[in-house]
């Protein structure tokens, strides 16, 4: 039988405003353990939240972004659960009136282009973080647990898509989408591998044509895009082995466990939960007026979706469109450099080619390289006057992103200009030809399969710099 | 001579700025009054000597000077002690917040202190303000100082207690239910519950947030007015504070009610008050008519469902507002396998039998399935009150009735019956899930020689005209007698 996957994916995101989501400590990573506290996000006796006004125009944004609906009347609530790592015991967070609602995103895949359903975004506040000494890492198993209070209050959102993903490769553009557009919004860092953008699946299978869903699982802890594929496709292949078996799918949540590549049933300790949510009743309703959802919505950035139809018309591929669109700091380079009067379509492959995979390899963002538009702009405008070549640019790329200095320099003290001019290439050309006579005498009686050989010696004796194009055509000459 | 104790908060004011007497003298007084009643009364759970003393000092050298002083400038004030103090022990009454130092000062202790005022300690409570007698504090009951085999009501009876004997000045307590107005009725003082948001509850640790509100119990109506002066006003660390103006308490005080329209609540007289109250209130109620108000008999229907609605909310919301205390970060902790059971048994040990009865009903009230059987509910007969108030606010300017239905009980007469002890705040309940203010107000004594409070009820921000009516029920009353206890002074 063929089944169908339903998808939808809860993503959690960490605000980065100055202050946390209900008190004035500060928002930031790496701080010592309870040092960004105080008596409101330690939960302390007596104390009282009150909203970030910042977090909540965040949230408008991401919600704005995701094409949602503004609630002009939005509420908080406790959702109850005892946990040493939450202060209060209750979390607060918004339950059945939450900020956004009502949105949609636009992916684009190989598969072709699909509308995902934005369900809601709401507001929430992070927990602490535990660490367990002692056996099994598990909470309750080790001699100790220490705590820290510094990320207890952070604000998070929690973007709730429609169960419209039918593919693990949908679920991967989704999730890219979603980090594009709340990067470019610029209220997150959005670093999957830091815990400050989290995606959580809920998946189930069923029968193609069947209009009902099956059992749904949720898939946790994907750290990475990557991941999010793999342990979709995962949990597709897991199910549909259940189902083709006869069995039946159980409702639980898994971990993805990215070193085996496989997900297990976690330790049932959310089973049956009641959180006896219920309205927070020291914060007042958040209400937001058209004014102030006009002025939040009038201060947004361009979203991916609108970049990508601006770069598409430039004749860029849907994929690299995609990309400059999502990651915006490429995107602005790009920009730049076809405004500096580059090509389009190379100076875009190279970005999203060699620039990304250095990047990546070096661990780095773009505004940590010393590549901007111009640089890239200059690069290709050596390519085109023929000074440098494809292979050469390439080269003197990785120069200019490790901060060797600007195109031409670094081709220079490289020595990697290519020599095009007949005058200069000639008596190397003649050289060649001479050394290799018999090669030259099969090419002049039509064996043109020798000709690649002869370019690739007037290479080598140039040490590269060679323009193949016009060793071709003197070697043609030579041959009558 | 008079005892400096037995001085209403306004004579006291006088006497300091007219230089006829010092903070420390003052203070001294009712540590002396403490030191004579308390181990009859225990109305304090820790009085603050050297904090007190420093305070008293700095309000001396603050008068002597000739600098800008408030009406609270050397007057001591007791706290309940569920209001946080920064480095002075705060246990709600409860083991389970034993030898807890809280980091920071309650907003209102901030304003008390600014205004100059000296904190004598903190008073005991029913824990965690859940009760109507004082008798559920996990640190002994605190007793009437007007029959010492009584209580002084609830939950703010410490408060009431050291307030009626002298053993402060004025005092602060907190009102969920009616525990400022039902002490202040059952130890003959006058006890304030301001609209809901007009006093700050940050630093007040919670029992039921949507109704709990700090007010003044004090000897006077006017005393009354200027603690709640120091109190009132737009804090913004309170989401729920009022950022408005606040009413100007002072401007009825001498207005009289010639003229003022009074609703006499038809749901909170006759049966279930005791004859002697309600003849005291008819009593006062006649007097007002005397003195040229309209008085109308108004009722108010909803009301009979408010003790039941009141008994869902509060719990529901204690049930996670209580959640915090698990023994990880403060307080006690008593230990277990696991961190769950380390929690558990924490709770267990820590808390009394009416703070888990209360936490076990909120927990089921709000529970799947049960939510809008139980909470959704009682939410809905809330706004049913608030709007049998609001038509009857219509009517009348004002609304009166006994405050505690009964005047104060033995101790250990309701213990054991929680729906009796339940019903000691029928009357005061509806204020509070309206966030309406109410005050108490003494009119008399019943033949035991007990004290009975009036009750005025007004509309939301309406406490100029509440506080105009008390005034004038005072008047009216002229009540003067002191507590037994009141007169035991040091040289007998
Ligand atoms: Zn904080």
């Amino acid at each position: 039988m063929k089944f169908e996957p339903v998808i939808g994916i809860e993503t959690h995101v960490e605000l980065t405003t100055a202050s946390k989501m209900f008190c004035g400590c500060p928002v930031e990573f790496g701080a010592p353990p309870n040092t960004n506290v105080c008596p409101v996000c330690l939960g302390l006796p007596g104390a009282l939240p009150v909203v970030n006004h910042t977090a909540v125009e965040y949230a408008m944004k991401i919600g704005l972004g995701l094409q949602c609906e503004i609630a002009p009347h939005s509420v908080f609530s406790r959702k109850n659960y005892f946990y040493p790592d939450m202060p209060k015991n209750y979390q607060i967070s918004q339950y059945d009136l939450p900020l956004c609602i009502d949105g949609y995103i636009d992916i684009e895949t190989d598969e072709g282009s699909a509308r995902v359903g934005i369900t809601r975004v709401h507001m929430e506040e992070d927990t602490g973080k535990s660490t367990h000494l002692g056996a099994g890492g598990r909470i309750g198993a080790g001699s100790q647990t220490l705590l820290d209070f510094n990320r207890a209050g952070v604000p998070l959102m929690e973007i709730v898509s429609e169960p419209d993903l039918r593919s693990a490769v949908q679920a991967r553009a989704y999730a890219e989408e979603v980090r594009g557009v709340v990067k470019r919004l610029g209220v997150s860092d959005v670093k999957l591998e830091e815990g400050s953008m989290r995606f959580d699946a809920n998946i189930s299978l069923r029968p193609e044509g069947a209009s009902t869903f099956g059992t749904k699982v949720e898939v946790k802890n994907m750290n990475s895009l990557r991941s999010v594929q793999r342990a979709l496709e995962y949990e597709i292949k897991r199910q549909a082995a259940v189902l083709e078996a006869g069995e039946e799918v159980v409702q639980e949540t898994r971990h993805w466990n990215e070193e085996d590549g496989t997900t297990a049933a976690m330790r049932s300790k959310e089973e049956a939960f009641d959180y006896r949510y219920f309205p927070e009743p020291d914060l007042v309703p958040i209400a937001v007026d058209e004014a102030w959802r006009s002025e939040v919505a009038s201060g947004l950035p361009e979203l991916p979706a609108q970049a990508r139809e601006r770069y598409r018309a430039q004749g860029l591929e849907p994929t690299t469109a995609g990309l400059l669109s999502r990651e915006v700091d490429l995107g602005r380079v790009f920009e730049d450099a076809v405004g500096a009067g580059a090509d389009a379509r190379t100076v875009a492959n190279w970005l999203t080619g060699e620039v990304t995979a250095w990047l990546r390899k070096e661990s780095l963002l773009l505004p940590d390289s010393h590549l901007d538009g111009a640089a890239l702009a200059e690069l290709e405008a050596m390519v085109g006057a023929g000074d440098l070549s494809a292979t050469a640019a390439k080269d003197v790329l990785g120069g200019v992103l490790s901060g060797e200095g600007r195109p031409a320099e670094v081709a220079e003290s490289r020595d990697l200009i290519q020599v095009s001019d007949s005058a200069s290439l000639e008596p190397a050309v003649d050289a060649v030809l001479a050394a290799n006579s018999d090669a030259f005498e099969k090419l002049k009686s039509g064996d043109h399969k020798v000709m690649g050989f002869l370019i690739g010696q007037v290479m080598r004796s140039t040490g590269g710099k060679a323009d193949p194009a016009a060793v071709t055509r003197i070697i043609n000459e030579r041959a009558g | 001579m008079t005892d400096l104790a037995d001085l209403t908060l306004s004579e006291a004011t006088s006497g300091l700025q007219g230089g006829e007497m010092t903070a420390v003298e003052l203070l001294e007084a009712v540590h002396r009054r403490a030191t004579m009643t308390e181990a009859q009364l225990h109305a304090y759970l820790n009085i603050d000597r050297p904090g007190a003393a420093r305070a008293a000092v700095a309000a001396d050298s603050a008068l002597g000077k000739g600098a800008a002083v408030s009406k609270l400038t050397g007057i001591p004030v007791a706290l309940k002690d569920n209001l946080v103090t920064r480095g002075l022990e705060t246990t709600c009454s409860s083991k389970i917040l034993a030898g807890y130092l809280p980091p920071y000062d309650a907003t209102v202790v901030g304003r008390l202190r600014e205004a100059g005022s000296v904190i004598v300690g903190k008073t005991n409570l029913d824990e965690f303000a859940m009760g109507s007698s004082t008798e559920n504090s996990a640190y002994g009951t605190s007793r009437n100082p007007w029959n010492p085999e009584r209580v002084p009501g609830g939950s703010s009876g410490g408060s009431a207690a050291a307030v009626a004997v002298g053993s402060a000045l004025a005092a602060l307590g907190s009102d969920t239910g009616g525990s400022i107005r039902q002490p202040a009725s059952l130890c003959g003082i006058v006890g304030m519950k301001p609209t809901y948001g007009l006093v700050s509850r940050y630093g007040l640790i919670a029992f039921a947030s949507s109704l709990d509100q700090i007010g003044p119990l004090t000897r006077t109506v006017t005393d009354s007015v200027t603690v709640l002066e120091a109190l009132a006003g737009y804090d913004p660390a309170d989401s729920t504070s009022h950022p408005g103006a606040v009413p100007d308490f002072r401007a009825g005080l001498e207005r009289g009610v010639a003229g003022l329209r009074i609703g006499v609540v038809s749901e909170l007289s006759g049966e279930g008050i005791d004859p002697q109250v309600q003849a005291a209130v008819a009593r006062m109620v006649t007097s007002l008519e005397g003195e040229g108000a309209k008085v109308t008999e108004v009722s108010l229907p909803s009301f009979e469902y408010a003790l039941s609605a009141y008994y869902l909310i509060a719990p529901a919301e204690c049930s996670a507002n209580l959640a915090r205390f698990d023994g990880v970060r403060y307080g006690l902790r008593r230990d277990g396998d696991t961190v769950e059971e380390m929690m558990a048994n924490t709770r267990a040990e820590g808390f009394g039998p009416e703070v888990t009865r209360r936490i076990l009903l909120g927990t089921y009230a709000l529970s799947a399935g049960y939510y809008d059987a139980f909470y959704g509910q009682a939410q809905r007969v809330r706004t049913l009150i608030l709007n049998d108030f609001d038509s009857a606010y219509g009517q009348v300017d004002v609304l009166v009735s006994p405050t505690s239905p009964t005047t104060a009980f033995e101790v250990g007469a309701r213990a054991t019956d929680p729906l009796a002890m339940y019903m000691s705040d029928v009357c005061t309940i509806p204020s509070n899930l309206s966030g309406h203010p109410g005050i108490s107000v003494p009119v008399g004594l019943d033949d035991a020689g007990l004290p009975i409070g009036f009750q005025v009820m007004a509309p939301a921000l309406g406490e100029e005209v509440l506080f105009q009516v008390a005034a004038e029920v005072e008047r009216i009353a002229g009540f003067s007698e002191r507590p037994a206890l009141a007169n035991s002074r040091a040289d007998i």
